[in-house]
């Protein structure tokens, strides 16, 4: 499929990522190269076939709901570019 | 003491056994290697680091490593020491916690390098050269790549300037760049060491792995990081060997399987003609052949790069400058500032990747490109369980050429990732693989060997990489720098 710079530009924004103009151009042409590579897979029938979304025959893994040692917070926010108490700071969310 | 360092871990073990030496010595004998050799290797990062050790003096005299370093790849947790995938988002994270390995390596009475091993960014990548803190050089020609991501850990330990090292794979980030610097590297069967710790790449991929100048020294490693671990979901719980106790010298009977659609075009000639010696070496031990086919083979590299950049763009989801690493300031928004923070935080194969992987997740785009890829995945997965019912292992290059040149393909991603085109489906398998040396070009690079087995078979990886080793002088080759 064709890959247009509106495309790219929108998933960079779904990823959260900001791209100048010149970056733009360099990846939607590189996309484009590796999208026309993986365009070989539609050459494989795939009917009737179940997907593997991970290797091991494992779907639950439960454990007995017992209180243990946790993280202490200050150790979990010793990394927080900005910090307030106990509770990361982000910029303002509400206009 | 100058020798000390080439020796291999079992080796030291053994001095240290008898009392001939003291591991102060070996950390010593080391820390001068480094001094001397990584301005031109460049295989550590934070290099100031170097003269501090964790766990350095080991208590009882009966654990396994007594006190051997062992270098860290820098996207395994190592609690208050520098983690930070040598990307520029991570700048100055300290973990404040332990890896599963690390303390398991702890336990065994290992020392841990606090100087990490360098990488590419968040491990994507075949040649280390998208490591925000610059390329690895590779010790057998300094102008050429040491293969990736886990780069620097497998030129460390190719240049004497580790002893023994972990890496990680998620497409080959261990066993190319083995096969590249001479060495041996070993992808574990998924579910067979935890990845708790290891900073997520693609989750249903990622394994944690030795990387080594022998094969005994693989086997002891992985002897002390697998096994269970409730604090990761996927670790798998079934018995753990001693893998040092299934290193025989001997293959008969051994069912060896050649699949034909690795012997393809694009496969370097040397490199060809340097396994096809060794799968006679092999067979003169008493290995039988048997040439296979593992059809879905050629779709093998896109399933790759559409699952594991789709994982990937989750996992990195959260480098959004509010828990940790670099936080860009003076933005307008709570979303201003993420964008910001991972423009400027994120290089271009990251970029790319993500981006990528969030296409292959969107609306609209799912079904085609995501769903198609974990069915292909299936296929590919049946390949090898048909082989495996009948034989015991498989035998593959392990990359298609050997080093290639620093820069060669840094703008060409497409390039860059065929490299991973024999390594890859172990991964979206989840078998183990392990790349032993075989030969050399005749420029003097080295050349790797993989063999592949069924799921948590790595007895069979070690006894038949063991024998060829045993049996033929590559493992013993150094490079001169």
């Amino acid at each position: 499929m064709e890959i247009t710079k509106e495309t790219v530009e929108y998933v960079a924004h779904l990823a959260r990522i900001e791209l100048n103009r010149k970056e733009l151009e360099k990846v939607s042409q590189q996309l484009q190269d590796i999208l026309d590579f993986i365009d070989k897979l539609k050459k494989v029938d795939i009917k009737d076939i179940n997907p593997t979304s991970h290797i091991l025959p494992i779907d639950n893994v439960l454990r007995q709901d017992t209180p243990g040692e946790s993280l202490p917070i200050d150790k979990a926010l010793s990394n927080a570019p900005q910090r307030e108490g106990n509770f990361f700071v982000v910029p303002k969310i509400i206009e | 003491m100058e020798e000390l360092i080439k020796l291999t871990a079992h080796e030291l073990l053994e001095r240290l056994n008898n009392k001939e030496i003291t591991s102060e010595e070996i950390y010593s004998a080391l820390q001068k290697r480094i001094k001397e050799v990584d301005s031109k290797v460049r295989a550590y990062v934070r290099l100031d680091k170097i003269d501090e050790l964790t766990n350095q003096r080991t208590k009882e005299p009966g654990n396994k490593l007594k006190g051997i370093p062992v270098s860290i790849k820098d996207n395994i947790c190592t609690e208050g020491y520098n983690t930070e995938c040598c990307s520029k988002i991570l700048e100055g994270f300290r973990p404040p916690y332990d890896a599963t390995v690390i303390k398991k390596l702890k336990e065994a009475g290992a020392s841990i390098l606090n100087a990490k091993a360098n990488m590419d960014e968040f491990a994507f990548g075949s040649s280390t050269e998208n490591s925000f803190f610059g390329p690895t050089h590779n010790p057998w020609n300094l102008e050429c790549v040491p293969g990736g991501s886990s780069g620097g850990c497998a030129a460390a330990v190719a240049a004497d300037e580790a002893i023994l090292a972990l890496g990680s794979d998620t497409g080959g980030s261990i066993r190319q760049p083995a096969s590249f610097c001479g060495v041996v590297g070993l992808k574990p069967t998924y579910g067979r060491v935890s990845r708790y710790g290891l900073i997520a790449f693609a989750s249903s991929l990622d394994q944690i792995g030795p990387i080594t100048k022998d094969v005994r020294d693989n086997a002891l490693l992985m002897s002390c990081i697998c096994g269970y671990d409730p604090l990761d979901s996927t670790s798998v719980n079934t018995g753990v060997p001693d893998y040092t106790k299934v290193l025989v010298n001997d293959v008969k009977g051994i069912k060896i399987g050649i699949p034909k659609e690795y012997f393809i075009e694009g496969l370097d000639s040397e490199v060809k003609s340097a396994l096809e010696e060794s799968i006679n070496k092999l067979k003169t031990l008493g290995a039988e052949y048997k040439e296979v086919s593992l059809p879905h083979t050629e779709y093998a590299v896109p399933v790759y790069y559409i699952i594991a950049t789709a994982e990937a763009s989750s996992n990195l989801a959260r480098f959004d400058g509010v828990q940790y690493g670099l936080r860009v300031d003076k933005t307008e928004s709570l979303i201003d500032m993420y964008k910001k923070t991972r423009e400027a935080g994120f290089g271009n194969e990251a970029k790319r990747r993500i981006i990528l992987g969030t296409f292959a997740l969107s609306h609209g785009y799912y079904d085609a490109y995501y769903l198609r890829a974990l069915k292909v995945r299936t296929l590919i997965k049946q390949d090898f369980d048909a082989v495996f019912k009948e034989l015991d292992c498989i035998i593959t290059p392990t990359s298609p050429t050997p080093a290639f040149k620093i820069g060669e393909k840094i703008d060409e991603p497409l390039k860059m990732y065929l490299s991973d085109i024999y390594t890859i489906s172990a991964n979206l398998a989840g078998i183990p693989a392990i790349s032993i040396p075989c030969g050399f070009t005749k420029r003097g690079l080295p050349v790797g060997l993989q063999i592949l087995a069924k799921p948590f078979d790595e007895e069979t990886l070690f006894r038949v990489a063991y024998t060829f080793e045993q049996n033929t002088p590559w493992h013993k080759m150094k490079p001169k720098i």
